[in-house]
């Protein structure tokens, strides 16, 4: 057994290997690095902790180890690109189940008993709340279990359902009956019991019923969100799952956990906030509300009416043969239909040809936040011409082609004209500044917002009905053989 | 008492760096920011054997133990892969 202050030290260490690792995550030269440094700080924390366990059944850890490292190993190098969000959507309720666990295990071991029927739940055990520690102290242990429970319970089943609705096992958003009251009353009784629990901790009752409150309440929170609002719901997820690995720490009163469980909260929380100004929207309203319901109706037909111009691939091709300058806009459609390497061979053989090429990557583009910029990485296409908002915005001025691939409501200019409109506010990509638009789309559908994109009926707006890929593989070899 | 003090004070000024630290991140390294604290939450490995329980412990607690390592051992091993694969992505021009 080492010497307690020696293995604080050492924490320490590996807190200090994460920050330098997030550090590193600021530049896409230095990232590699960084997530190494990151994964050293976890095995260094990890060794630490064996050398002081000593009289733990061992059976059960080496199973998990190699059990856990079977799945993430395996669902790390399988999964594709495309299908990030569902894979963080997992690891964030992993994370929370995680917790979840360590304080059930933590609290059955200080009471010093497990329930084995379900009479035991109705019989609160009799113990003096100094078993998880005197005072003050023991009143946090107990506080920060019921907390842990309520939260890791919350990200574990609310991410479960976000990874059901990204694989589309779970088709429909509906709300659930009850709705914000119904989710407000829940939270309200998980919190009563906790309170119950921190002034009778042997209330297994209690603990019982945060539990079951928390789990249904993960399931009630997310069911009703769409697939739009997700990379905010992922986002927010991934907080909560840094928030229960904390409040852990503080029940054990393990320092490095704190430090990379707040670390990870942060993250999440500043990662929603972004998300939520780039629609902008409140999180309360992605949570709760619906996107407002629009002043007054808006008929589609008569925006569209006799306006919409559509073309054929090859016809694009022999615009995008001429223009200096292109950029392309794409959505969560690019990675729906696996364009994104049609998407870079297009780049290149314009870029070939002379033209310059950019992309124009909103925040909220994809599932989650960075999706685009992920694919196209993918793609092979150098980070340095994937462009935020904010900056590639006064390009489009200057810009002969847009093309807008799979993306819809974050190039509805509707967003910025028009007050009366449910979206009015909402930054958005302004590619009808172009001299020239391409929209690649399967039909004249709505996006989420369930709006018509006045886009689409303007006189510099050409629309390729299609398959997002097929389109871009025929502008290629059109332009390819000019 | 001393104790809970120091770690609240660790919490506090821990969530301070991280808002610095965060907000510097690019956007364009969002999602492998995601994946990558997602393995940095598998911390709660730690936690998980420190809770994983003895010989002497209700069997409950002993699963519970396995399941908090298994989960956890997902995070880390599945988090830092998945992210070192996408951020070889970003390396190469």
């Amino acid at each position: 057994m080492m010497n307690p202050d020696l293995i604080n030290f050492i924490y320490l260490l590996s807190a200090i290997l994460f920050i330098l690792g997030i550090k590193g995550l600021t530049k896409p030269k230095t990232a590699v690095r960084g997530n190494m440094l990151s994964a050293l700080g976890m095995l260094v924390a990890v060794v630490v902790t064996l050398t002081t366990i000593n009289d733990v059944d061992f059976t059960y850890v080496i199973a998990g180890v190699i059990v856990g490292g079977i799945i993430g190993g395996v669902m790390a190098l399988k999964v594709q690109m495309t299908s990030m969000p569902q894979m963080v959507a997992l690891l964030n309720g992993f994370g929370g189940g995680a917790s979840l666990t360590i304080a059930l295990a933590e609290y059955a071991t200080r009471v010093g008993m497990a329930p084995t029927s379900l009479s035991d739940f109705f019989e609160p055990v009799a113990v003096s709340s100094s078993v998880f520690g005197d005072g003050l102290v023991g009143t946090i242990a107990i506080l920060s279990i019921g907390l842990t429970v309520l939260i890791g319970a919350v990200t574990l089943t609310g991410s479960l359902v976000a990874f059901g609705k990204l694989q589309e096992l779970i088709k429909k958003s509906r709300g659930l009956p009850g709705g914000p009251i119904g989710n407000g009353l829940m939270l309200a009784g998980a919190l009563v019991a906790v309170y119950l629990l921190v002034n009778n901790p042997g209330n297994v009752a209690a603990m019982a019923t945060i539990l079951s409150l928390a789990l249904l309440l993960g399931l009630f929170l997310v069911m009703p969100i769409g697939g739009a609002d997700m990379p905010v719901v992922i986002a927010l997820l991934n907080s909560y799952s840094g928030i229960a690995a904390a409040l852990a720490g503080f029940i054990l009163g393990n320092t490095v956990l704190i430090v990379a469980g707040s670390l990870v909260g942060t993250s999440g929380l500043i990662l929603t906030q972004i998300m939520c100004v780039a629609m902008n929207r409140s999180l309360a309203n992605v949570l709760f509300g619906k996107m407002a319901a629009g002043g007054e109706e808006i008929d589609a037909d008569e925006i569209y009416a006799g306006k919409v111009t559509s073309a054929q691939p090859d016809e694009v091709a022999m615009m995008l043969e001429t223009a200096q300058r292109v950029v392309i806009v794409p959505g969560f459609g690019m990675a729906m239909a696996q364009a994104q390497h049609a998407v870079r061979e297009l780049a290149d053989a314009l870029e070939k040809n002379g033209t310059e090429v950019e992309y124009g990557i909103h925040p909220v583009a994809g599932r989650m936040p960075g999706h685009m910029n992920v694919l196209l990485a993918e793609a092979e296409v150098p980070y340095d011409k994937l462009v935020e908002m904010d900056r590639i915005n006064p390009t489009f001025e200057d810009t002969d082609v847009v093309i807008v691939i799979g993306a819809n409501d974050v190039t509805n200019p509707m967003a910025r004209d028009s007050e009366g409109s449910p979206i009015y506010g909402m930054p958005i990509l302004n590619v009808d500044k172009a001299r020239n638009v391409v929209v690649i789309k399967r039909s004249l559908s709505p996006g989420f917002a369930g709006l018509p994109n006045p886009l689409f009926a303007m006189d510099h707006t050409i629309m390729v009905y299609g398959d997002g890929k097929k389109a871009v593989v025929e502008m290629t070899t059109a332009l390819n053989q000019a | 008492m001393e104790i809970l003090i120091l770690l609240l004070a660790l919490f506090v000024l821990a969530l301070f760096l991280g808002v610095e630290l965060i907000t510097k991140v690019p956007p364009t390294l969002h999602t492998p920011l995601m994946s990558g604290t997602n393995a940095v939450s598998g911390i709660t490995l730690v936690g998980a054997l420190l809770a994983a329980g003895t010989d002497s412990s209700p069997a409950l607690v002993n699963w519970l133990g396995f399941t908090a390592v298994t989960l956890a051992t997902i995070n880390v091993v599945g988090g830092y892969l998945v992210t070192n694969r996408m951020l070889a992505m970003f390396k190469r021009k």
